[in-house]
């Protein structure tokens, strides 16, 4: 066994604290905007327009079948030069989870808004709805209600997936516990540390989802 | 910004070395489809065990099953990477620590592969498990009713038909596995991942780089899923729609 100093912690909860606070943000950043992107490609996945219903599809199907990893390095590579000038690792990672994360959203939400009896749009549509109008105030509420606890389960994946801009540098809990591990030279302990405090957070929010699983069944 | 392509960039010698960049991205394939194949095989020996176990009468069996997809699932794969390489060795005796930090062959390979393949059976063991709840209740009685004993009903009557029924789910955690294994640049695996930074770092052609590192993961899934649908086809259970007549 080695030497283990776990008073480490104490004094490398500053950086703990920042690192865990930028992965929160990512992972809410990349949750709205994955959740609103991803809605808009679902409803262009099942438009009537060919083009559009294929073009989204090709977007949805590359990002499901490259890594993620991949995905952080091409577009910390590739957006300085689409905006012209250099972006933050921190910039990179909010846009790339956004965009990612929208890949797998549009899924969870075609499959709701596919698993809506038709008698609702015909309903609303009898009433005088516009098909606007059906989808906003009929058709996407019930889709979100019905999948709510896949798109959780998918929130817990994208905050544990945030992880992975350690490979850009961006300074999230990991970096975080990494950075702090160099500097009181105790990398071991800081590792367990950011260790349990993904673990905690995970395992409490599945099971805050079976619950929600749980009392939609009911 | 401007940007110089130049796409015969992959039969120029990286610097410092008698080496082309194409031969990096092929040691980079070949340690992702090694990394990926050993871990997978070990996911699905240890996922169908643990996802057997969750489906058992025993109670501590049970548990031990839920716990051990609990601990793969809710861990990044990333720290899980880290805890293999950094923390395990220091959790062994001491001598043991020395040997897996010193001198243990292809140290950086076993630990991806041993990390990736635990972390993919949690998710094996899920499927496994609700496959075998899939089936219906009388399959087990009738097994036990003809006087099988539980591990002979397991063998010969929920599993043969289980495994068969998950195989759709399968094929894409398989097709998850070579996406994974990007993950093992972190630890120092020369894969693909590792080598595309590497090529990016010392050729300057970051785009083409990448292009061509995405499509080798692109046909790593096809390849993946192609081969999976072979064993799908040739598995079908006769009488199910879906199946072989």
């Amino acid at each position: 066994m080695g030497d283990f100093d776990f008073s480490v912690w104490q004094p490398s909860l500053p950086f703990i604290r920042d690192g865990l606070l930028f992965t929160l943000r990512l992972t809410l950043i990349a949750m709205s905007g994955g959740i609103v992107l991803g809605t808009l490609l679902a409803l262009a996945r099942l438009s009537p327009n060919r083009w559009l219903a294929n073009a989204a599809s090709l977007y949805v199907n590359t990002m499901r079948s490259i890594p993620l990893v991949l995905v952080i390095l091409w577009f910390f590579l590739v957006i300085p030069y689409l905006t012209g000038k250099p972006v933050g690792a921190e910039t990179s990672a909010m846009i790339t989870f956004t965009a990612f994360e929208a890949a797998f959203y549009c899924e969870i939400m075609r499959a709701g808004i596919q698993g809506i009896p038709r008698g609702q749009v015909a309903a609303a549509q009898a009433l005088g709805l516009s098909s606007t109008q059906t989808m906003v105030h009929v058709v996407l509420p019930q889709a979100v209600r019905n999948m709510l606890p896949v798109l959780l389960t998918q929130t817990i994946v994208l905050f544990q997936d945030t992880s992975l801009v350690w490979a850009i540098g961006a300074k999230d809990l990991l970096k975080a516990a990494d950075v702090a591990g160099k500097n009181y030279n105790r990398p071991v302990e800081m590792i367990v540390l950011s260790a349990l405090i993904y673990f905690a957070i995970c395992f409490s929010l599945s099971i805050a989802v079976r619950q929600i699983q749980k009392r939609g069944q009911q | 910004m401007n940007y110089n392509w130049n796409w015969g960039i992959f039969l120029d010698q990286v610097k410092g070395g008698d080496e082309t960049y194409l031969d990096w991205l092929a040691t980079g394939l070949g340690w992702t489809v090694a990394v990926s194949l050993t871990a997978w095989l070990m996911a699905l020996l240890l996922g169908i065990a643990i996802g057997t176990l969750r489906t058992l009468p025993s109670r501590p069996l049970a548990t031990f099953g839920a716990a051990w997809v609990e601990l793969f699932r809710n861990l990044p794969l990333l720290v899980q990477m880290f805890l293999w390489f950094f923390v395990v060795p220091e959790l062994l005796p001491k001598d043991w620590g020395l040997w897996v930090k010193r001198d243990m062959p292809a140290k950086e390979f076993i630990t991806a592969a041993v990390c990736l393949g635990l972390f993919t059976s949690s998710r094996v063991a899920e499927q496994v498990r609700s496959g075998i709840q899939s089936l219906p209740r009388g399959q087990m009685h009738a097994a036990l009713a003809m006087g099988f004993t539980l591990p002979q009903a397991y063998r010969h009557v929920l599993l043969p038909q289980a495994l068969r029924r998950v195989i759709p789910p399968l094929t894409s955690e398989f097709m998850n596995v070579f996406k994974n294994s990007s993950v093992a640049f972190a630890i120092g695996v020369m894969e693909l991942t590792f080598q595309a930074r590497q090529m990016q770092e010392d050729s300057e052609q970051g785009i083409e780089t990448y292009v061509a590192v995405t499509i080798l993961y692109f046909l790593c899934a096809i390849i993946a899923n192609r081969g999976m649908a072979v064993i799908e086809a040739r598995s079908r259970i006769p009488g199910l729609i879906g199946g072989s007549h």
